[in-house]
């Protein structure tokens, strides 16, 4: 293949690397943004969302479009819930404090990959992408389905900007973010909505494994890359700052895409970690994060 | 007076150490009480109190015959009373508007509430869509009145509201309390500077290292400056 169309490539694998990235960070940012915690545990909703994708999509046989259609309205849900539960039970009852809480998420990302491990079992199982139409370009053909992951990234992120600077849920969870005594105050539970933006980071999560399981499989040890990721994309954008995790996803995603075509997947990792370094040193508020006033 | 609320022996404590020791007061239908007491006296802890933001671990506090101590904080606003804290505490990251609409949620008031508190405070208007943070010092503390009067309040607890201000924001807030008293509604105003309060206020409590120690009218105050001194230390 020619330079051009090889670039052409490696650019929209990566804008589905992107796209995948910005929904699993944007879950980790919020949690951390409105409730100060670091959520160790949050590759192992994605997780979770990939194995529960599996399960619902192979429960209907014979149609892969019905199939995952159930998986992409049901796993986010189900994984909701459970985030919903660990919350309540373990989350609240440490009052949220910043340190016990990293200690509490790492207790729960082994309790859910062992859980998964006995339930689901070791193996890596594909689920079937619900169209396989592909795209001819002039060079080459491209997974329709790949562009829909990209689409359909994209709207969830617009949607999520929509609720958080246009509607009042999202007033209520940006008021909480800035101050949570004067939240109260103000009669807006605090507790409610803390249980709530830990459901909606969860389930940003699963809803981006159950667009790459199509193209990924399902292991219970998936959790590991979209966690480190998702810091390094929180890192470098800015903790709380939106539209800095859209464009370090984006950053990050095109870099693996294109250092790992043509160079290794070993060096993007390492440029990604770079950068991080780089960050921390000369910005620590994130290339879009605001410096605490 | 009918009391509206009625603050019975509250204790109150940060931790193991206990900040306010049988606390109690009554605040009259549209009547301004004055809370006056040295830095540290438990003023701030007092008011927090009262909307559930630090926990009573003994006595009670009525409002209108109902027990706020045993609600959860969320509750205590949406019950008609409204907070303006020491600081001014506003979203700093939200717009005036967005500051003045989390007011208005609290108990579900519409657009003729904000219509309203905007003409108390005009200058607010022609700022609705700057971030709050970047207010003066004045005009936060206007939105921070703003904010708690959107929630259409029976009780407003303010918090050292003139502190930093220059003499014409201070009179303003004066005037805006004696209005809402004007208007049935209770204030329970906390002060470092007896000079700026006695205008407004009915009757003065002295708190003293967490103790509500004494009340008395602010005629009799004004009769016996002394007794300012023994209590609060200043003139
Ligand atoms: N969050 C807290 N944790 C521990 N102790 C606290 C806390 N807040 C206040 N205190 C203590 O409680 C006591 C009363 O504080 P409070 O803020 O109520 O005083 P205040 O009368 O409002 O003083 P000032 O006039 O300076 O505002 C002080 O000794 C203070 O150190
Ligand atoms: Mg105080």
């Amino acid at each position: 293949m020619a330079f051009g169309p090889h670039l052409l490539l490696a650019l929209l694998e990566g804008l589905v690397s992107s796209a995948v990235l910005a929904l699993t960070a944007l879950g980790l940012s919020l949690v951390f943004g409105v409730m100060r915690i670091v959520n160790v545990a949050h590759g192992e909703f994605f997780m979770l969302g990939a194995v529960f994708a599996w399960w619902f999509s192979s429960m209907i046989a014979g149609s892969p479009a019905l199939g995952f259609l159930l998986a992409l309205v049901l796993a986010p849900l189900v994984v909701g819930a459970i985030a919903l539960v660990a919350e309540r039970l373990v989350l609240r009852r440490l009052e949220y404090d910043p340190e016990a809480t990293i200690v509490a998420t790492i207790g729960m990302l082994y309790i859910f990959e062992q859980l998964a491990l006995m339930f689901y079992g070791p193996e890596a199982r594909a689920v079937p992408a619900p169209f396989d139409f592909r795209v001819t370009l002039p060079w080459f053909g491209y997974s329709g389905y790949k562009l829909a992951v990209i689409a359909a990234s994209v709207l969830v992120m617009l949607a999520t900007w929509y609720v958080l600077t246009r509607t009042r849920i999202g007033l209520v969870m940006r008021a909480t973010q800035y101050d949570r005594e004067t939240a109260q105050a103000f009669g807006i539970p605090v507790g409610r909505v803390y249980a709530g933006v830990f459901a909606l980071g969860a389930m940003l999560a699963a809803l981006a494994a159950v667009l790459i399981v199509p193209i990924q499989q399902a292991h219970y040890l998936m959790g590991t890359d979209p966690l480190l990721l998702s810091f390094i994309v929180v890192i470098i954008g800015g903790l709380g700052s939106l539209r800095g995790t859209v464009l370090a996803a984006v950053l990050i995603g095109l870099t693996e895409g294109i250092v790992a075509v043509f160079f290794s997947p070993t060096l993007a990792k390492m440029l990604a970690t770079l950068f991080v370094a780089l960050v921390l040193v000369f910005r620590p508020q994130g290339l879009f994060g605001q410096a605490p006033r | 007076m009918p009391e509206l609320l009625k603050m019975e022996k509250i204790g109150a404590s940060y931790g193991s150490v206990q900040v306010l020791r049988d606390v109690s007061l009554e605040l009259g239908s549209g009547e301004v009480l004055c809370l006056l007491g040295r830095n540290g006296a438990g003023k701030t802890t007092l008011l927090k109190t009262i909307m559930g933001l630090v926990r009573a671990i003994s006595g009670s506090i009525l409002l209108d015959g109902m027990e706020l101590t045993r609600l959860p904080p969320h509750e205590v606003p949406r019950h008609g009373v409204a907070y303006v804290p020491q600081g001014r505490r506003l979203f700093a990251e939200l717009t005036v508007a967005e500051n003045i609409e989390i007011g208005l949620m609290t108990r579900q008031k519409g657009s003729e509430t904000r219509e309203a508190v905007l003409d108390l405070f005009p200058v607010l208007r022609e700022r609705l869509g700057q971030r709050s943070g970047t207010l003066s010092g004045g005009e936060q503390q206007m939105l921070a009145m703003a904010r708690a009067l959107a929630t259409e309040p029976k009780v407003l607890l303010l918090d050292e509201p003139t502190e930093g201000l220059m003499p014409s924001a201070i009179a303003k807030i004066r005037e805006t309390v004696a209005a809402l008293r004007a208007h049935g509604v209770s204030t329970l105003l906390v002060e470092q500077r007896v000079d700026a309060v006695l205008p407004v206020a009915d009757r003065v409590l002295f708190i003293e290292n967490g103790r509500s120690v004494r009340t008395i009218g602010v005629a009799e105050l004004r009769a016996d400056p002394a007794m300012v001194r023994h209590y609060v230390g200043v003139g």
